[in-house]
């Protein structure tokens, strides 16, 4: 697959013309090491963290401050060469993917953390700041930055506003864009702006909201102050197990429906469970269908009355067994598992890959069942995480890369799931944003109508369509050429195209 | 896949909006979009031909255990609040009520919350989704009714505070939230401004469970909301008398029915960082403050128009004409060249010939 996105470059020669000239240009005001050239430093930043897709960029520049990213955006927008900015790289769809005539700007040198208002629970960070830098660095006033990827230890916070990145506790503190009150933004022409302010809301268009999972393609994040939450009380974990997957669906809306709001709020299936106790001795029963996780956090007294009231419900929704974890120790390894599914999965499996549909709740029985007989359709295992509470299901599907053809399988399979996800009244991506991943399903999901109003809102910021060209929003003729394909029922034409 | 479809309408009266729409692009007719008109105080100026809301009414999907409800731009805000309310359920922005008739469409373009916002988030925070007639008269369907999506801008929060300069909000999905438990509100006397602020700064740097904090006519109030052991704990820390009929004021204070945000007088909403100190506004102002500190409520100020906003913004925030102005083109802090340049043509995405409300968020569209 590649971006929606022409070359204006003719040759090979004319495009080594433009990078040197654009290097001679970038020198002028950057030190030697800040401007990459050369293959081998510019390996690196050949993919995020969707490695089926690579591509070298064609220079790499790491600015240090502001007016340096002004510098490389003015001189971009004149030379008409189209800019990919990075943060650290950790991006599951491809957002970050470079272009072989275009400019990677990496913003990890933007790694401070500028400023803490301890009476506003506010902080200014740079965008290569890693999100969970800032909790640590505030942890002492008793403060969190809440949004928490998996990713959370190495991705920066800056790639968390491009993708609005979300997290174990979003259904109780929100997503990204419910966490950030201001950002300084460059835009494709150079200029600096303010998007909204200290307090909560500024005048006009709501450019806050829009900017927040705009996936690089509205302008060049430079700053954003977070809002800061006071750390709950206290948290605690309830572990339950069901033998059958609609029941551990059933008992998360029993929850809900019962008027509790979790501070997290996790599933995992059978193939989850098994590779994560293998991983990391997390305690899991291993003979479950599912295991619910239930984070409940607030004041002593709130907890206290929440778990009696969960182990309740659980109880009466038919768990084979309910766990509450005695003290911290056991909240972490409860936890563990969990966390560490992901590379769980990748221990039994060469590869796996990972999906990021949501769906409304009460669909997922017949989600899972759907998933579990594609699996069986295609020869590819999947083992599903759910985070639970807001919807938001990762298949991850099992593939060995060396064996011919598997990656393909393994991608229509991925787009079966998530056509699956639209026909069931979800998204294509809850959490992890289009790139150039899921830039064929967005195809399903929109008309041609709110995708051209998309193209039309990308070109009020970027006229000539500089920035991150080709991702997160699909032309027209790519839904056309899909459509066509999509009618010859998964068997896709031209088998000689290069396909991720 | 038919966008007019999802949004679960009977095509008639989506069609009879666009057919409206496509004649007043192509005969350059401003449309005034209107719900309830509860809020015609509000914005800039109103120009153009009335296009109403009315025939959009009803929930279209509610499931309460999924905490989303999708509803037409032209319910009532009390339709749907007795919807949630009768499954334990509500907004969590504690919307104002302007008029009886406030309807979805209009809350959500107005985009005001109420009281409960800096604890429970805002309108826009809520918004999961939203159907829109644009200037060419397409019905297009943006976000859903799921909490997590990523996929496309956010096109249905950047119509949520556009005042309808952007198209006509056919439907919108909403996040929800259960009801608390248990609510109580407490009051401090003898508390001034600044006094007030620094409590409930401090305050909202704890983790008790209060859901409100507002400081008016030497008053502090607080409201907190939970489990009932919960929030009795919190009360025996904070202090203050708990205030029997506590809803009376937080509805007051959130439909500008007190004594001193109510009336004629010109009526300025001054957001700031909430820490910020008592503003001097002159001494025949009167200030409410609402939201732990960052919305600030003035009447009676004497003063110039580019004073209170150069005290708002060296604040780290805006002023705002609410209600009241007599020359309504500058309601709204003024935007930098840049960005109003960025919104202008954000403006000519979604409405190419300008017809709908011309000048309610700014002159220049």
């Amino acid at each position: 697959m590649k971006p929606d996105y022409q070359s204006k470059i003719g040759s090979e020669a004319e495009r080594l013309e433009l990078r040197d000239r654009l290097a001679g240009k970038f020198r002028s005001f950057l030190p030697d090491e800040s401007v990459l050239v050369d293959e081998e430093d510019l390996r690196p930043y050949e993919c995020d963290g969707l490695s089926a897709y690579r591509q070298l960029p064609m220079i790499c520049v790491l600015p240090h401050d502001i007016e340096q990213v002004q510098s490389v955006m003015r001189i971009c927008s004149e030379l008409e060469v189209p800019v990919v900015a990075r943060g650290a790289g950790t991006g599951l769809s491809g957002g970050a993917l470079p272009l072989n005539d275009g400019v990677l700007l990496s913003l990890s040198r933007f790694n401070q953390i500028i400023e803490v208002d301890e009476a506003n629970r506010t902080a200014r960070v740079q965008p290569g700041v890693r999100n969970l830098a800032i909790s640590e660095h505030v942890s002492d006033l008793g403060l969190y930055y809440a949004p928490d990827p998996s990713s959370q230890i190495a991705c920066s916070i800056g790639g968390n506003v491009a993708e609005n990145s979300g997290g174990v506790h979003c259904l109780k503190y929100g997503l990204t864009v419910h966490n950030i009150l201001k950002l300084e933004v460059v835009t494709v022409d150079g200029e600096l702006i303010t998007i909204g302010n200290d307090t909560y809301d500024s005048p006009g268009l709501d450019l806050l909201a829009l900017m927040t999972g705009s996936e690089g393609m509205l302008g060049v994040i430079v700053e954003i102050t977070v809002k800061l939450l006071p750390k709950p009380e206290v948290a605690r974990v309830v572990l339950a197990a069901f033998d059958d997957v609609q029941r551990a669906g059933d008992a998360v809306a029993g929850i809900i429906g019962a008027g509790i709001i979790p501070g997290g709020l996790e599933m995992m299936d059978n193939p989850s469970i098994r590779a994560a106790e293998d991983f990391v001795r997390a305690g899991y029963p291993v003979d479950a269908a599912a295991i619910l996780l239930c984070e409940l956090d607030g004041t002593e007294e709130e907890v206290v009355d929440d778990i009696e009231r969960v182990r309740g419900l659980l109880q009466g929704c038919g768990a084979t067994e309910v766990r509450v974890a005695a003290d911290d120790d056991e909240r972490a390894r409860f936890w563990s598992g969990r966390k560490g599914a992901f590379p769980a999965v990748g221990r039994i499996s060469p590869d796996y890959y990972c999906i990021d549909g949501t769906i409304p709740r009460r669909h997922l029985g017949h989600v899972l069942t759907r998933i579990s007989e594609l699996s069986d359709e295609f020869g590819l295992r999947v083992a599903n995480v759910f985070h639970a509470g807001d919807g938001n299901l990762h298949p991850l599907i099992l593939y060995d890369a060396n064996i011919e053809g598997e990656l393909e399988r393994t991608e229509q399979l991925g787009g079966k799931i998530l056509e699956m996800c639209v026909e069931v009244g979800g998204t294509v991506t809850g959490e992890h944003g289009v790139g150039i991943e899921k830039i064929n399903e967005m195809c399903i999901q929109f008309t041609d109508g709110a995708l051209t109003q998309f193209h039309a809102v990308k070109a009020a910021f970027d006229p000539d369509g500089l920035l991150n060209p080709g991702k997160a929003v699909p032309t027209l003729a790519r839904c056309a050429e899909f459509g066509a394909m999509h009618v010859h029922g998964g068997n896709l034409p031209h088998p000689e195209l290069e396909r991720f | 896949m038919v966008a007019s479809d999802k949004a679960g309408f009977a095509d008639p009266a989506i069609a009879a909006l666009a057919s409206q729409v496509v004649d007043a692009a192509a005969s350059g007719t401003a449309l005034r979009i209107v719900g309830g008109d509860t809020k015609r105080f509000y914005g800039g100026t109103l120009d153009g031909e009335v296009v109403s809301t009315a025939g959009l009414t009803g929930v279209i999907s509610y499931d309460p255990t999924e905490l989303v409800v999708h509803v037409g731009a032209g319910t009532t805000l009390t339709e749907l609040q007795e919807t949630l309310r009768n499954e334990g359920q509500m907004l969590a922005f504690e919307p104002p009520h302007f008029g009886a008739g406030s309807t979805v469409g209009g809350m959500v373009a107005a985009g005001v919350s109420g009281p409960r916002r800096p604890f429970g988030g805002s309108v826009r925070d809520h918004v999961l989704g939203a159907g829109l007639i644009n200037g060419r008269g397409e019905h297009l369907a943006f976000g859903g009714q799921v909490m997590k999506n990523v996929a496309g801008y956010d096109v249905s929060r950047l119509v949520t505070g556009s005042l309808g300069t952007l198209g006509i909000i056919t439907d919108v999905s909403f996040k929800v939230l259960p009801l608390p438990a248990f609510e109580q509100t407490l009051r401090l006397d003898h508390i001034d401004a600044g006094e007030a602020i620094t409590l409930m700064s401090g305050w909202m740097s704890t983790a008790a469970p209060i859901s409100a904090l507002a400081h008016t006519s030497g008053s502090l109030y607080v409201r907190l909301s939970g489990a009932r052991k919960a929030v009795q704990a919190s009360a025996k820390t904070l202090g203050g008398d708990v205030v029997d009929d506590g809803d009376v004021f937080w509805t007051q204070l959130r439909d500008h029915t007190l004594d001193d945000l109510g009336g004629d007088d010109v009526l300025w909403r001054v957001c700031v960082s909430p820490a910020t100190p008592a503003l001097d506004f002159g001494d025949a102002a009167r200030c409410t403050i609402d939201w732990g500190g960052a919305q600030r409520w003035v009447t009676g100020y004497q003063g110039d128009i580019e004073s209170v906003r150069a005290l708002a913004s060296g604040a780290g925030g805006h002023a705002t004409l609410f209600r009241g102005a007599s020359d309504r083109s500058t309601v709204f802090a003024p935007l930098a060249p840049a960005v109003l340049k960025i919104q202008s043509r954000l403006k000519a995405a979604f409405d190419p010939k300008g017809i709908f409300n011309p000048g309610r968020l700014y002159a220049d569209f």
